[in-house]
């Protein structure tokens, strides 16, 4: 077991695939020479050379359009939209044509499509580059939507959803890349898809979250155990599917839970999970279901303005305070 | 052109051109009908008056070259191969079509004929034919991808990023543009600013660029042999503006009264079907005898295709369910 970072796991998933299986290829906005807008790709293209490593031009649909083409052709490219800001541009090809085709074709075509993208606000970019909006991707059927927190997690996630023949949306935070954590060393290592991890246990809340924000609750957990509140925390890894029987089971043992995500909080993902969770587990809730979300504007540039917009720790250990004490 | 003009090809060429064209016509004519009758739902858009241009462009391709479509596409069906009941069942929404009924008129597949879609988003579709031509190339083969879309589209984003993309790595591709003269019921001489030089539009993007009368069959299909065979010895993509005219509405359910009436009465004289029918008589290559024959065999295609639509299955419930993923089942099937 080695530590490595973040940007490290991606790279390493990414060399690994490329080395693997030629069918795989990579293609997004300066993933060349440049290196990728977060190092992931560094040295990439010195090393595959151009026709492994496609250098695209800024346009965002025709990256998605182009790998929705190729992988209808038997290839299983791994495209990258350098933001999910960016992933607007390509919305058509990522809902009406990648999320489609296998249905309307009646089965007769698949799409191994892997979108890597980069989620999450809080690194001072502004309203534009500051966005969270995996969890509209994951309100459409035929995607999987995949959020990963860890470098483990990362390369367990990644590892499963090239042996998927569908499109994913794999979804990185920009304030991950530097972070830290344990590899495994095995090739073998697989997260399965749709599979939530319990990351702590308590018996007074459940704290649920997805991508940074599942570190975010974690946090808020460790200032929740000083205060005698012991929080389960669940990290969701994927949006779709779903792993709500995990929620369900904590929410029925700790009887309160939080939702915590980054985004804004009218039509955010969070709000389905407080429907799900009301409707398999209604009678077993102490407190309304409660959430922890961005503020409803847009994200300012200014950093002690953006640090007020987001959850924080304290924030999330707050509100989660506010449903065991009732008060 | 002469019949010494296309030396290659004989009667029964020929005239399976003339079979391909009619069966197109009748079997738009008779899904009219099938939807005012009400068994075919929603969105109806026939190809009358353009089938010269699937007829001609698409049987100079080979079987493992690939199509990619928009949502005017019954006829590039029918041209490529696609049975006039698999098609027909398939605009019922029946258990029986191409797609078993989940994709309708507008999102006709086939796998074994690599038809890889009708896209009803107008531009889209370029951009998957960008991505199937890059595939192409990167396993370093021949085929050539063919993409239909019409003047609308021209005024997408989506048509520009692949039109740099396929022109900027030189991929196997022909963007053929069927110029009917509306994005549904908007003259593009309102909305096109190139709408009369179409083709050089390419120009920008330093494309091999060409236009072709497409309501000729040969026309077309002379041209396509010759872009056909530069794509595929790699000279990178071509444009193809094709001129035509829808001789209906947009869809079943437009009556098309915002177009003036002589330009309707002028192309009502250009119809392919009667120009290459008079073709055939003058260059005494068919009779009057060898039309009637080809006629009937149509009339009866359809209406065996409508008949084995009405009496094709429903889908079954489950199969609301099915092929959302290929590896899992969909979220939310109620127990």
């Amino acid at each position: 077991m080695s530590v490595i970072t973040y940007r490290d796991a991606v790279s390493s998933v990414l060399r690994e695939a490329l080395d693997q299986d030629d069918r795989v290829f990579l293609m997004g906005e300066d993933i060349g020479p440049y290196g990728g807008a977060f190092a992931v790709t560094k040295g990439f293209w010195e090393q595959y050379g151009k026709r492994r490593i496609k250098d695209s031009p800024l346009a965002e649909s025709v990256i998605v359009g182009a790998g929705v083409g190729a992988a209808m052709a038997g290839l299983r490219p791994v495209v990258e939209l350098m933001t999910i800001n960016f992933s607007l541009l390509a919305m058509d090809q990522i809902v009406n044509h990648a999320a489609k085709i296998r249905y309307m074709s009646g089965g007769q075509f698949s799409i191994p499509l892997i979108i890597r993208t980069v989620t999450g606000a809080g690194a001072s970019v502004g309203a534009t580059h500051s966005q969270s909006f995996e969890g509209w991707y994951a309100s459409v059927p035929g995607l999987t939507v995949v959020t990963p927190s860890t470098p483990r997690d990362v390369i367990g996630l990644f590892r499963s959803c090239r042996e998927l023949n569908d499109p994913v949306m794999f979804v990185e935070h920009i304030l991950l890349y530097g972070t830290r954590g344990e590899a495994p060393d095995s090739g073998d290592f697989r997260i399965p898809i749709g599979q939530a991890d319990l990351r702590r246990t308590g018996s007074d809340i459940t704290l649920c979250g997805y991508s940074r924000m599942a570190l975010v609750a974690a946090q808020a957990a460790d200032i929740l155990a000083k205060e005698g509140i012991e929080a389960d925390v669940i990290d969701l890894r994927c949006l779709r599917p779903l792993d709500m029987d995990t929620v369900v089971t904590s929410v029925k043992k700790t009887h309160r839970a939080l939702m915590v995500e980054e985004t804004t909080r009218m039509g955010g993902f969070a709000g389905e999970l407080v429907s799900q969770v009301q409707e398999e587990a209604f009678e077993y809730l102490d407190a309304p279901v409660g959430r922890v979300a961005a503020a409803e504007v847009p994200m300012p540039y200014s950093f002690p303005l953006e640090q007020q917009a987001i959850p924080s720790p304290e924030t999330v250990a707050a509100a989660a305070r506010k449903l065991v004490n009732g008060a | 052109m002469l019949k010494a003009d296309v030396p290659e090809l004989n009667k029964s060429d020929l005239l399976g051109f003339y079979r391909q064209m009619k069966l197109i016509r009748e079997f738009e004519r008779e899904s009219e009908r099938q939807y005012t009758r009400g068994n075919i739902k929603g969105f109806l858009h026939v190809y009358n008056g353009e089938e010269a241009i699937a007829v001609g462009a698409i049987n100079t391709l080979r079987p493992d070259d690939y199509i990619v479509t928009h949502y005017r596409d019954h006829g590039q069906a029918l041209a490529r191969g696609m049975t006039s009941n698999e098609v027909m069942a398939e605009l019922m929404g029946k258990a029986t079509g191409c797609s078993k009924g989940k994709g309708g008129s507008m999102h006709l597949f086939s796998s074994d004929l690599n038809f890889m879609g009708g896209y009803a988003i107008v531009g889209g579709q370029l951009c998957i034919a960008a991505g199937l031509a890059l595939a192409v190339q990167y396993r370093g083969d021949d085929q050539v991808v063919l993409c239909f879309f019409g003047d609308g589209a021209v005024n997408e984003g989506e048509f520009h990023e692949a039109m740099n993309l396929a022109a900027i790595w030189n991929l196997p591709v022909i963007f053929f543009c069927e110029h009917n003269l509306y994005g549904m019921g908007a003259s593009s001489k309102e909305t096109l600013v190139m709408w009369d030089s179409l083709h050089e539009m390419a120009a920008a993007y330093g494309m091999s660029r060409y236009e072709v009368d497409g309501n000729d069959v040969l026309e077309v299909r002379t041209l396509m042999q010759k872009i056909n065979a530069e794509v595929r010895s790699g000279s990178g993509p071509a444009f193809v503006v094709a001129r035509t005219y829808r001789l209906r509405g947009h869809s079943v359910a437009d009556p098309a009264n915002y177009r003036p009436e002589d330009e309707v009465d002028y192309w009502a004289g250009q119809d392919p079907i009667p120009r290459f029918r008079e073709w055939l008589t003058d260059e005494g290559i068919a009779t009057v005898e060898d039309f009637e024959e080809i006629d009937a065999s149509v009339d009866e295609e359809v209406v065996v295709a409508a008949e084995f639509g009405e009496s094709s299955p429903w889908p079954e419930t489950a199969a609301l369910y099915d092929d959302v993923y290929t590896d899992r089942p969909t979220e939310g099937i109620p127990a």
